[in-house]
């Protein structure tokens, strides 16, 4: 606007290199400070925690089957890798089948239950009561219905992910600013182009968020059905490994599953970044410790 | 002759409570082309006019009509701008201003083809508003200043024949609502929408009304319908002029009057 550069011509400016002449407000980073240092800090934390273990265990002389030593742990890592490669595989594939339904189901669920009072009022006392029912007690009536293995795990995987990510995609929709609409609805616009348009790209943080937690919750449904009823996979294996009293074996089982665990959570919060950084305003790229 | 916004002894009741009265029997009428402010005590129904006029809420009693068209659902042309930056904060400016023309018909059939002729439109109008070079920002990369000529930009893309302004200044400092009023102003001057601005501002409303409107406290009603005579383009120093003090010191005793009434 003209009215306003005519204004700031006549303000006192530094020169370029009047500002360089100012001194630099700088001061020595901490060892804590420095960017590597950060970047190693988990590392560090993991593996002081299980070197701690390791001379615990020791120095007590601890039974292996009461708690094994990392040491221990490891070596059963290595001795049956094969079997663990292969369940593993199999609790990986029955949580993501799961968790693929959990998306769908839970995103078209979340948008009817977050655009329509109606199927709102209707719906969200019914799901609040079924999501109450612990899903371990749904195991037995899902043998009977598809007997043991991979379908009760993937549909227990299911029934607990789907949920979270229901009423996060439902409260983005449902929480639209009231002005925004207005504006939309005075264009002329659709209930479905509101949706479109601002409904569900403004409930895309609460999906990316809720996937987070909808993941880590899908490999406790899958784990736990294994250990109720299956034959192969972690859980499976655990409970296999438990009963031998094989308790290295069993605590590498638990290993794998906090790797997988992390990988899947990483996945997911590499993907929200990448889709929703505008949610987080790039404050991610300005380091406030630094 | 009728105006092209004309309401006729129209209340609005939110619910069946006494206290959800929120206007009562209220008539005026804007003609085309006409910049009219509606100024009142705080909660005496302005928002309510804004809805009741665009058809977002409907009218209990009364008839409100549009372009000779009686008022019966939401409207399919209006610009709208409000005192909150609404924004959409995953579109740049530039997509921001860019949203109209995607549900507006008959722009929204034809935006695919001719995007770029568009978009050039989009960009004069950002640079009008002095946004040029910030069109590929996103929202939260602006000051509020920048969001409210962002928004003005998003009303006005679609050349509406009706814009309606709800305290789109309300949230900024003096010097930038200044600002902002000659930039609307020039808007104005250049496409002559009818614009209806809600607004607490009484020097905004002397600034760019040709006509300022009064409302009663709670249920509203119009209590004075009071011309602007000062001549265009209108300078800010002019709000400082004999004229434009005496009629914010005769809305403001208007308005006194209509608060202690309430109380």
């Amino acid at each position: 606007m003209p009215h306003v550069q005519k204004q700031s011509d006549t303000a006192t400016k530094l020169t370029v290199g009047e500002v360089f002449d100012l001194p630099a407000i700088t001061r020595p980073k901490g060892f804590f400070e420095r960017k590597n240092v950060r970047r190693a800090l988990p590392w560090f934390v993991i593996i002081a925690m299980f070197v701690f273990w390791e001379l615990f265990v020791r120095a007590l002389s601890i039974q292996e089957f009461v708690l094994p030593a990392p040491s221990a742990i490891f070596e059963a890592l290595w001795q049956w890798r094969q079997p663990i490669l292969e369940n593993a595989w199999q609790t990986l594939m029955t949580t993501l089948v799961g968790f693929a339904f959990a998306i769908v189901i839970g995103a078209l669920g979340g948008i009817a239950l977050g655009s329509s009072a109606v199927v709102y009022d209707g719906f969200y006392p019914a799901l609040i009561a079924f999501n109450s029912v612990p899903k371990v007690a749904v195991i037995p009536v899902l043998v009977i219905w598809f007997g043991i293995g991979t379908v009760p795990a993937i549909i227990t995987a299911f029934l607990l992910s789907f949920f979270p990510i229901m009423v996060n995609v439902a409260t983005g929709i449902a929480t639209v600013e009231p002005e925004l609409r207005d504006v939309l609805r005075a264009l002329g616009a659709t209930k479905r182009q509101v949706l479109i348009k601002v409904g569900i790209p403004r409930a895309m943080p609460y999906f990316f968020a809720s996937l987070k937690i909808a993941m880590t919750v899908a490999f406790v449904g899958s784990i736990v059905a294994e250990t109720v009823a299956a034959n192969a996979g972690i859980g499976y294996l655990m409970l296999v490994a438990s009963s031998r009293f094989q308790v290295p074996l069993a605590f590498a089982g638990l290993l794998v599953t906090g790797l997988m665990g992390i990988g899947m959570y990483v996945a997911c919060a590499a993907i929200e970044q990448r889709m929703t950084g505008w949610a987080t305003r790039g404050s991610d790229t300005v380091s406030f410790t630094a | 002759m009728t105006g092209f916004v004309e309401l006729d002894q129209v209340s609005l009741k939110y619910n069946e409570e006494e206290s959800a009265l929120a206007l009562y029997k209220t008539s005026f009428s804007v003609a085309k082309g006409e910049f009219v402010a509606v100024v009142g005590p705080s909660g005496c129904g302005k928002s309510t006019l804004m809805k009741v006029v665009t058809g977002l809420w409907p009218a209990t009693a009364g008839r409100v009509t549009v372009a000779d068209t009686p008022v019966v659902g939401p409207l399919n042309f209006v610009g709208m701008a409000f005192q909150n930056s609404s924004l959409l904060p995953w579109r740049t400016t530039l997509d921001n201003v860019m949203l109209p023309l995607e549900i507006v018909k008959p722009h929204a059939g034809r935006l695919r083809k001719e995007r770029k002729a568009y978009e050039a439109k989009a960009l004069d109008l950002l640079a009008l508003v002095g946004l040029k070079g910030f069109e590929q920002k996103f929202p939260w990369q602006l000051s509020g200043g920048m969001q409210q000529r962002t928004q003005l930009c998003r009303a006005l893309i679609h050349e509406p024949s009706l814009l309606m302004l709800d305290e789109p200044f309300g949230a900024l400092d003096m010097f930038t609502r200044e600002e902002l009023w000659l930039a609307l102003q020039d808007l104005w001057l250049a496409r002559r929408p009818t614009v209806i601005l809600v607004t607490h501002d009484l020097r905004e409303a002397a600034f760019l009304a040709d006509r300022v409107l009064v409302m009663s406290a709670r249920p509203g009603h119009i209590i004075l319908d009071r011309k602007v005579t000062m001549s265009r383009p209108r300078t800010l120093d002019g709000t400082y002029q004999p004229g434009s003090i005496a009629l914010v010191h005769e809305l403001r005793e208007h308005i006194s009057a209509a608060r202690a009434k309430a109380v």
